[in-house]
């Protein structure tokens, strides 16, 4: 196959595009430039978008002695990622940007990029696993690391969009990877992974939306009602949020609070106890399958955040739009905005994006 | 990976001629620094003199208006900041320089302004991207005594289009303003001749003309003393210190003459080579547009520029694609991250975004056959009909 190896500058998408080319592929590798400006984003180990990580990209396309190219997607990635990011927040939700890259950027607009231009397939550094079923369709699997999977990211993905994806990492740990990298010549063997988001710099989210956004004042409650603080803008908080609130006061009973609540409109902030973020249903939109979608309830398991835990759970199909989700271990910190996505032991079913949450009865009374 | 490469870029650097290769590696076997009083120094003068009279010579200046740098970029930002520095006061602050200046020329100028209090004034190019001299002429006359230096360069690096130098010339004499002009690509493709043009200072590099990277030379009159970038040992006339480069000197000096020489012969025949590829993409591709001059001759193009819209594609997926098929040619310009950029001299020249996105420069040189030709017009089609459908999914994702 002709193959596209989307190459951020990082060990893993280097290591994964000489697999591809072990595997017999003709690959060539690709940079995304996803900045308008390449030095406004965060430079050096910390992130994917800098004018280092092009070169690093390119240093590692030549050890691996492919063709390289870098691709200008910043158009694209500024419209469908950072914008949509922006409008999440200021409607109060909580939005993973990196779920919206894959899905909108790295396996749609490139992928689309790649087939035009002749090619096959997108390989990237996702540690996640893909297997053929009996029938020929294509299954998504946790990664063999499970501390290192990133099949939650990828849930969004299509079947028509996983016959066209290659995920050579999926079957290691991410020590093998690095040790392989080193055996390769590969000078990104030691570079430290990329966390939080690419397109802030420092990782100070609040500080670049209230940027962004401009001061939206609002205020932070109790469950009662009562007036703790003024904020600068409800797009500071998040759900399930405990450090940072500033309350002044400790509670009558003296435990943390946490956020529990935030309403975009007013922009008032509601803070609780722990046990009262306690959630069991769900409601989701926007439902993804990776294969067809689901005619009986579904008996799964469900992941509500990168790295998060599994939650047994029972889903419902309600209409094409909408999911519930019910969920038999309760989850804490559930914010809308939050991907949902549906696992059958290893297996990736389909996924949501949650819209509504209701917390467990005890906590509501 | 084994596909035959067919390069069309040569106007980004251009392969060493044969001779310049054999005087290079000659004089890198030898010792000597050529500030050094002892035989040895002496002798590396004596190459670093006989080469200097020898391109003087062939640009039609003399010897000891020949400062030596490490190429173009240096020799522009010489004569750029260290005339702004000579001649500035605070009733003399402007800059004038035209809309296509290459980057070398246009970041010391934006860099001044910047940081340095220049106030620059942008001379606007017509549609085939030639400086429009009435517009010019109204910027010296606006206030002729404020101008510190005024520059346009010789041919424009992405669309070959030549600039009436001696216009602009005349325009500035009267008034004393120095003027500078970057001859970086029209060095080697039409005939150059400093002392008749009339300017006050040239650039030209190596490279471009079949000689080493690393070196290059403004060509500037005695009378005019810009202030040095570099200070230290007080090589070149003080304008520029550091130990000369006797091997990268020598090469140059072989390249240009062998290239001078040369040079008719050449160009005729390097233009016949652009007609063909010009016929062939238009007859293979109907709405292909040729940008810039359509005319040859050193009062409108240089003969090895073919520079090309194609409409509905974009310039890097075209870039691709040729280069996957062993054809090597340029989108224009990309930044540091090698991020294609829309080329500032297209958007000068009235182009929109989209088109300046979708266009390509193939260029030709002294290596340049008519196989190379023929495999462009070969592949093209293909490529073509891929990097328009390329462009088709896009904007369907936007």
């Amino acid at each position: 196959m002709r193959v596209i190896a989307a190459m951020s500058g990082g060990v893993d998408s280097a290591v994964a595009a000489a697999r591809a080319v072990e595997a017999g592929h003709d690959v060539t590798g690709v940079h995304l430039a996803l900045s308008r400006n390449p030095r406004s984003y965060r430079s050096g180990a910390r992130g994917c978008c800098s004018i280092e990580d092009a070169g690093d990209a390119r240093r590692a396309a030549d050890t691996i002695g492919i063709p390289f190219y870098v691709w200008d997607m910043s158009d694209e990635f500024a419209d469908e990622v950072v914008e949509d990011f922006i409008a999440e927040y200021t409607a109060g939700r909580t939005p993973n940007p990196c779920l919206r890259c894959n899905e909108k950027i790295k396996f749609a607009a490139v992928l689309d990029r790649a087939l035009a231009l002749g090619f096959d397939a997108v390989a990237t550094g996702h540690y996640a696993q893909l297997r053929t079923a009996g029938d020929g369709t294509i299954e998504m699997h946790r990664a063999l690391d499970h501390g290192k999977d990133q099949s939650y990211v990828l849930g969004v993905l299509t079947q028509e969009q996983l016959k066209r994806s290659l995920f050579p990492l999926g079957g290691d740990t991410k020590n093998v990877v690095r040790a392989e990298a080193e055996r390769r010549g590969l000078q990104v063997a030691h570079k430290p992974d990329s966390h939080d988001i690419c397109f802030i710099a420092d990782g100070d989210n609040a500080g670049w939306l209230s940027e962004k956004l401009g001061p939206k004042p609002g205020q932070i409650v109790d469950e009662d009602g009562r007036v703790l603080r003024e904020h600068e803008g409800a797009y500071q908080f998040t759900i399930g949020q405990r450090r940072g609130l500033r309350l002044g006061v400790p509670a009558d009973d003296g435990k943390p609070r946490f956020v529990l609540d935030i309403e975009p409109v007013s922009g008032t902030v509601t803070v609780g106890p722990r046990e009262h973020l306690l959630v069991d249903t769900l409601e989701c939109v926007r439902p993804l399958w990776c294969g067809a979608s689901p005619t009986e309830p579904l008996e799964c398991t469900v992941q509500l955040r990168a790295h998060g835990a599994e939650h047994r759970a029972r889903v419902t199909v309600l209409d094409d739009d909408r999911l519930q989700v019910a969920l038999l271990d309760p989850a804490d910190g559930i914010a809308p905005g939050q991907a949902c996505v549906i696992y059958d032991g290893t297996r990736v079913v389909g996924s949501g994006t949650i819209s509504r949450t209701e917390r467990v009865a005890a906590a509501r009374s | 990976m084994d596909v035959a490469r067919s390069y069309l870029d040569h106007a980004a650097t251009t392969p060493m001629l044969p001779e310049a290769i054999e005087v290079m590696s000659r004089e890198l076997g030898r010792v000597g620094n050529a500030s050094s009083l002892h035989a040895s120094g002496r002798a590396a003068r004596r190459v670093v003199e006989e080469s200097r009279e020898l391109i003087a010579e062939r640009l039609g200046a003399r010897p000891s208006e020949l400062v030596f740098t490490s190429g173009g970029t240096e020799a522009n930002n010489l004569a750029i900041k260290g005339l702004f520095w000579a001649r500035r006061s605070p009733e003399r602050q402007r800059i004038v320089f035209s809309s296509i200046e290459h980057h070398a020329l246009l970041d010391p100028v934006t860099w001044l302004a910047a940081h340095e209090g220049a106030r620059i004034d942008v001379t606007p190019v017509d549609r085939q991207g030639r400086i429009q001299l009435d517009a010019l002429h109204d910027a010296v006359e606006q206030n002729p005594a404020d101008i510190t230096v005024l520059t346009t360069m010789w041919a424009n690096n992405e669309m070959g289009t030549i600039q009436p130098i001696r216009e602009v010339v005349e325009l500035a004499r009267a008034h004393g303003i120095p003027v500078h002009s970057d001859a970086v690509q029209a060095a080697g493709y039409v005939p150059l001749d400093f002392t008749s043009s009339e300017l006050d200072a040239m650039t030209v590099t190596a490279h471009k003309l079949g000689g080493p990277v690393g070196v290059g030379a403004l060509v500037i009159k005695r009378d005019v003393t810009p202030t040095p970038l570099l200070h230290g040992g007080g090589q070149e006339r003080d304008l520029r210190s550091g130990t000369v480069g006797v091997a990268l000197i020598a090469a140059f000096a072989k390249a240009l003459d062998v290239t001078v020489a040369r040079q008719a012969e050449q160009a005729s025949r390097i233009e016949r080579l652009r007609q063909r590829l010009v016929d062939g993409i238009t007859r293979l591709v109907p709405d292909a547009v040729v940008n810039g001059d359509p005319h040859s001759g050193h009062d409108h193009r240089l003969p090895n520029i073919a520079h090309v819209t194609f409409p509905g594609c974009e310039g890097d997926a075209m870039l691709m694609l040729f280069d996957a098929q062993g054809v090597e040619v340029s989108t224009g310009s990309a930044c540091a991250a090698g991020v294609p950029q829309p080329s500032h001299v297209l958007l000068a020249m009235g182009f929109d975004e989209i088109a300046a996105r979708g266009s390509l420069r193939f260029s030709l040189g002294h290596s340049s056959t008519e196989a190379d030709v023929d495999r462009v017009l070969e592949v093209l089609p293909a490529v073509h009909e891929r990097a328009r459908a390329a462009r088709l999914v896009r904007g369907g994702t936007r």
